[in-house]
């Protein structure tokens, strides 16, 4: 089983890894992280703060862009190709071919996402002449947007195991959107109460907190992440991802493929 | 010993946009394959060869009935480490060579690590794609793809192979290649289960065929008893003389085109009709044994219900 999840997440990395389109996003992300600092010059005092938050940005917003366009591909690609006829053929149950798929696209924006902070530290360490002890708190920003970038790609493999690649990264960027501004929705439902206060509220509960994962503005002024924020972002990016990919799961399970 | 089995088999699509209307893709069809045998499964298109090959390979779900394969359940996955399977127009990863495609499912077929270079070149060897192993699948003719698509179905060497129109997409040359294959994969033992809807080369490969026409069995029989029961009938063809009256009234099928004509009648009566070809002064272009017997059988089978519904 583990050979052939493997197998599967290693060929998903070729497939990725051998899309230019991956290389054109990774140089645009590249590109924007490089020209912050000249971003920075315009706005004096303030070099590292502008650099941190826009880095940042175009790591997240790159890496949402990889996991949404490659992850509603994934699965859906593979049945309009039929290349999927020849995979489930053997000895392939459903449930490794999706968690497989999974893996290789995790694997693939965890090499993208580390070349981009490499990039990143390097036009830090420009900016502010050097890398500091508080500069650590970047490494966790980093890290929390790896979860995001795990929920959104567990997300966009849920909605291509039963739609089209167009609506499936239409659902995923809506997802992202609204993940974004769960606080805020819980904060309406807090204020207003009554039915449409529980509605909301409810909603709020059905997507990700992606919000709660963004602390750039945070590391940006040196202020460390607390301890609880990034075990209650774990378990909570956790949850949505492995919930995502059992509901891909148990609907590609019962899907026939025409 | 059945090697398939296949039980009142049914499915049934929902169509329509609030999939309401529902449409039968196979009717209850019910037959048997038999260890060793080249199996042909005939039919035109929509008739039902590739949905039985899907439900088969566990793409598709029945609607009813069962199937089996060596005796256990479709969905068994000790069953897919026996089969191999080569889709209609295979559509495989074109990022990949063919070489690394075949490394890459003999690996999901549990073949080690340490064979599968080794095994996948001998099945790129033997589709006649050694030279193109390391070239771009992208670049591939979809001759060379369908090639690819047969190493594939039998690079981890499995007991039995499914291909679904195997002939599709090749050359003159490329079909001889692939009936020579599925003749070798048979007397390696396998049993090979194929669909298509070309006659002659399942006259020419198959020990028994089963014939499908919208979703329904018409029927199953071996082909060298069809064979032997079309035995007995010439083809005969001249130029110059296309009204041979004698010739005509002892003639199965009598057709002249211009000058050319074209008879078909008893063997028995060759030299009766040779000898009033050469007394008319026509010149004898050709006398050959005639064979139609699949095609026969088959447009019996499928057609026989449209000419009683029409009647």
């Amino acid at each position: 089983m583990r050979a052939r999840l493997a197998l599967i997440a290693a060929n998903t990395f070729r497939e990725a890894v051998r899309d230019r389109v991956l290389y054109n996003l990774v140089f645009f992300a590249l590109l924007m992280v490089a020209a912050a600092p000249l971003f920075g010059v315009i706005s004096i005092g303030v070099e590292k703060i502008f650099m941190v938050n826009l880095g940042l940005a175009a790591i997240v917003l790159f890496g949402v862009v990889i996991a949404i366009f490659v992850g509603t591909g994934l699965v859906s690609k593979e049945i309009e190709k039929r290349t999927l006829y020849t995979v489930l053929a053997r000895p392939v149950a459903r449930w490794e071919f999706i968690l497989g798929k999974y893996l290789g696209l995790a694997a693939t924006l965890a090499v993208n996402t580390s070349c981009m902070a490499a990039g990143f530290f390097v036009a830090v360490a420009y900016v502010s002449v050097g890398l500091h002890a508080a500069d650590v708190n970047l490494l966790v920003a980093l890290y929390l947007i790896g979860l995001q970038l795990l929920v959104m790609t567990a997300l966009a493999i849920l909605f291509s195991s039963f739609s089209t690649p167009i609506f499936s990264a239409a659902f995923s960027f809506a997802m992202f959107v609204i993940g974004n501004f769960v606080e805020d929705m819980r904060g309406f439902a807090a204020m207003s109460g009554g039915p449409e206060g529980w509605l909301v509220r409810g909603l709020s509960y059905l997507v990700p907190n992606l919000g709660a994962m963004n602390v750039a503005a945070q590391v940006a002024h040196g202020q460390p992440v607390p301890g609880a924020l990034i075990l209650a972002d774990t378990a909570n990016a956790l949850f949505y991802a492995v919930a995502a990919l059992a509901a891909a799961v148990l609907i590609f399970e019962r899907r026939d493929l025409k | 010993m059945a090697v398939i089995e296949i039980q009142n088999l049914r499915k049934t699509y929902k169509t329509g946009f609030w999939r309401k209307t529902e449409k039968e893709g196979l009717k209850g069809i019910s037959f048997e394959v038999r260890e060793g045998e080249v199996f042909g499964c005939l039919g035109p298109n929509g008739a039902g060869k590739t949905t039985t090959l899907k439900i088969l390979m566990g793409l598709i779900f029945p609607s009813g009935g069962t199937a089996r394969i060596l005796g256990m359940d479709i969905h068994d996955p000790r069953v897919k480490q026996q089969i191999g399977f080569l889709p209609e127009q295979p559509y495989l990863y074109d990022y990949l060579t063919p070489l690394e495609l075949l490394e890459y499912y003999a690996g999901l077929s549990g073949v080690p690590a340490r064979e599968r270079r080794k095994r996948s070149e001998a099945a790129l060897a033997r589709a006649g794609m050694s030279e193109a192993a390391n070239m771009p699948m992208r670049k591939c003719s979809k001759g060379m793809l369908q090639r690819v698509g047969i190493a594939q179905a039998i690079v981890h060497d499995p007991k039995v192979v499914f291909l679904d129109e195997p002939m599709s997409g090749l050359d003159p040359i490329g079909r001889r290649e692939v009936r020579e294959l599925i003749q070798s994969l048979h007397d390696e033992g396998k049993t090979v289960f194929f669909s298509t809807h070309i006659l002659t080369d399942a006259e020419a490969i198959c020990d028994r065929v089963a014939v499908l026409d919208r979703g329904e069995l018409k029927g199953v029989d071996v082909v060298a008893d069809l064979l032997s029961k079309a035995r007995g009938k010439v083809e005969i063809t001249w130029q110059g003389q296309p009204k041979i009256e004698s010739i005509r009234a002892m003639s199965l099928d009598y057709h002249a085109t211009g000058e050319s004509v074209r008879a078909v009648v008893k063997e028995a009566d060759t030299d009766r009709v040779v000898d009033a070809v050469r007394q008319a002064g026509a010149r004898l272009v050709s006398v050959t044994p005639v064979h139609g017997a699949l095609e026969e059988y088959f447009l019996a089978k499928v057609d026989a219900p449209k000419k009683e519904a029409e009647e």
